[in-house]
């Protein structure tokens, strides 16, 4: 159990100490006070401990995250989680734009709002959003899933290639090549497994699916006049 | 980049700490650009019988009281004036016209930052430390101040370059982003008659409002006219005599938060800008909707109230 007060420590030695730690570290249960909104806190984390971060965190919070338990109980920045590998980052106010951004793997979890560009270039990471998410979420989407229980803004899912989008609230808008899907029973059986992991009481039911029309993967010689 | 940083306040005891408490939101966002910083401060409002000019020179040992007995020989009337380093407040009767024409004429190397009953723009090349020692921006009281920390991209570091451009009585702009279409905007701009010093994007857009209002528009008008007319990345804050505006483009890159508490509505490009204002920890906390105009101020009518106007 250790505590590192960011008004005392720097985000350097924070961060370091959070390197430090190996695979079996009995050190597994870190709180990271006074945030003030800094960049950068508890990036790069490569073990499996649990790290609670108690305030309104900067750009890039849990980026590139590797297996740890990582929870903001505050608002997040820009690119919170970005580049995720595994693990769980669980934001408990609202996050601003490009959540989750080209992250691999792991879970994301939101409990407010997400702003513009939520999973943009998402290639594997789940994001469970109990608020709505702004415009472009999922743009170019190329695997994992997204499960939003409010609404998405405009062109949600825009040049996506595989990620499945769910969205139980209004669809301002669809992005090129992104279209409604039937629900079949193994989506609202994975849907069902994704709000379980986040903790969130919704009725798969209510939601509907999203994806790729898959008309823009390649090159039509017929658009040739476009270029 | 470039930082942002706006503070209102709604408790008008806080006034004699409105220096205090903005200082440390503009040295925050320094890391976003400490090429040169300004800022617009609003209070110690004269009748409207005079108007108020912020007048800067680059020597520091320019010969002010000569302008201002020229000053006091062209209005007719004495001036009340006091230095701030290269910067002078000179509250001057009348409406402004014939000090800036007096100006202009005998002392074309003095440039008007700002006029109006109450805003004064103060700016300079340096890093918002360096700038809040200069100009003793923690001393400063007043009703509400916007900040700009600049990291130049579309054009030189110079003073005439550095943010908040004024755009009319009380008026002021700061931008983060740029501009893509402002030399042609700025070309048109010209030729109703706007007047650009600089080569600078954010001026054209400060020039934008600026022809708008004058054409009738209100600001908010202006503002919305603006989201279809000005092309590329924005957060722009305007100031105005009684309160702040902020609008961000529609694709919304260029971040921007707020905060409102009883005592005052806040606003930055990073929530790290806010995290010393006092009661910041049960703040409303949002950030600004893509393509939507948001503005605050107190009214005749009704006293000192948020208005939040979503009209776009």
């Amino acid at each position: 159990m250790s505590e590192y007060d960011l008004q005392k420590v720097s985000i350097r030695e924070v961060n370091q100490a959070l390197h430090d730690l190996t695979d079996g570290a009995n050190d597994t249960e870190i709180t990271i006070s006074n945030p003030g909104g800094m960049h950068n806190i508890a990036c790069g984390v490569d073990s499996p401990v649990s790290v609670k971060i108690d305030g309104h965190t900067g750009y890039y919070c849990a980026g590139m995250n590797k297996l740890a338990n990582i929870e903001v109980n505050g608002n997040v920045g820009t690119g919170v989680a970005e580049n995720m590998m595994s693990g769980t980052v669980r934001v408990r106010g609202n996050a601003s734009q490009s959540a989750g951004a080209t992250a691999h793997g792991g879970l994301l979890v939101i409990e407010g709002d997400a702003a513009a560009r939520c999973g943009i270039s998402m290639k594997g990471i789940d994001i469970v959003v109990k608020g709505s998410v702004g415009h472009l979420a999922a743009f170019m989407g190329q695997s994992g899933r997204m499960v939003v229980c409010g609404d998405a803004g405009d062109a949600l899912g825009d040049s996506l290639y595989e990620a499945r989008l769910y969205v139980k609230g209004k669809v301002k808008s669809l992005g090129a090549d992104c279209i409604e899907k039937e629900m079949r029973p193994e989506h609202l059986e994975e849907l069902k497994a994704l709000l379980d992991a986040a903790g969130m009481d919704e009725d798969p039911k209510a939601f509907k699916r999203y994806g790729s029309a898959r008309q823009l993967y390649n090159f039509k010689v017929d658009n040739m006049s476009a270029y | 980049m470039c930082g942002i940083v706006g503070l209102y306040l709604k408790n008008s005891a806080l006034q004699g700490k409105l220096g205090a408490l903005f200082a440390p939101m503009l040295i925050e966002m320094a890391d976003r650009g400490r090429d040169s910083t300004g800022i617009a401060i609003y209070g110690d409002e004269v009748d409207d019988s005079h108007v108020k000019l912020t007048l800067q020179h680059e020597d520091i040992n320019f010969d002010w009281p000569a302008v201002v007995a020229a000053l006091e020989k062209g209005v007719g009337a004495p001036v009340d004036w006091f230095q701030n380093a290269g910067a002078i407040v000179a509250k001057v009767k009348g409406d402004g016209t014939a000090a800036r024409s007096l100006l202009s004429s005998e002392f074309p190397d003095v440039a008007v930052r700002s006029i109006g009953l109450s805003i004064e723009i103060l700016k300079d090349i340096g890093s918002p430390e360096a700038i809040s020692e200069k100009f003793n921006i923690p001393g400063m009281k007043g009703t509400h101040a916007i900040g700009h920390t600049r990291m130049a991209t579309e054009s030189a570091v110079t003073t005439d370059g550095s943010h908040p451009f004024s755009t009319g009585y009380d008026l002021c702009l700061v931008h983060n982003g740029s501009l893509s279409n402002h030399n042609r905007l700025r070309a048109y701009l010209k030729k109703q008659g706007i007047v650009f010093e600089t080569m600078n994007d954010s001026e054209v857009a400060a020039g934008y409002v600026m022809w708008r209002m004058q054409q009738g528009k209100s600001l908010e008008e202006a503002l919305i006219a603006a989201l279809d007319d000005l092309d590329g990345f924005y957060t722009l804050t305007v100031g105005t005599r009684d309160g702040f505006a902020v609008v961000r483009d529609r694709i919304a890159c260029k971040p921007a938060i707020l905060a409102e508490t009883d005592d005052y509505v806040a606003m930055a490009s990073e929530y790290r800008a806010l995290a010393s204002l006092p009661g910041i920890k049960n703040a409303r906390l949002w950030e600004p909707e893509p393509g939507e105009v948001y503005a605050w101020g107190h009214t005749a009518h009704e006293g000192i109230s948020r208005q939040e106007l979503e009209l776009a």
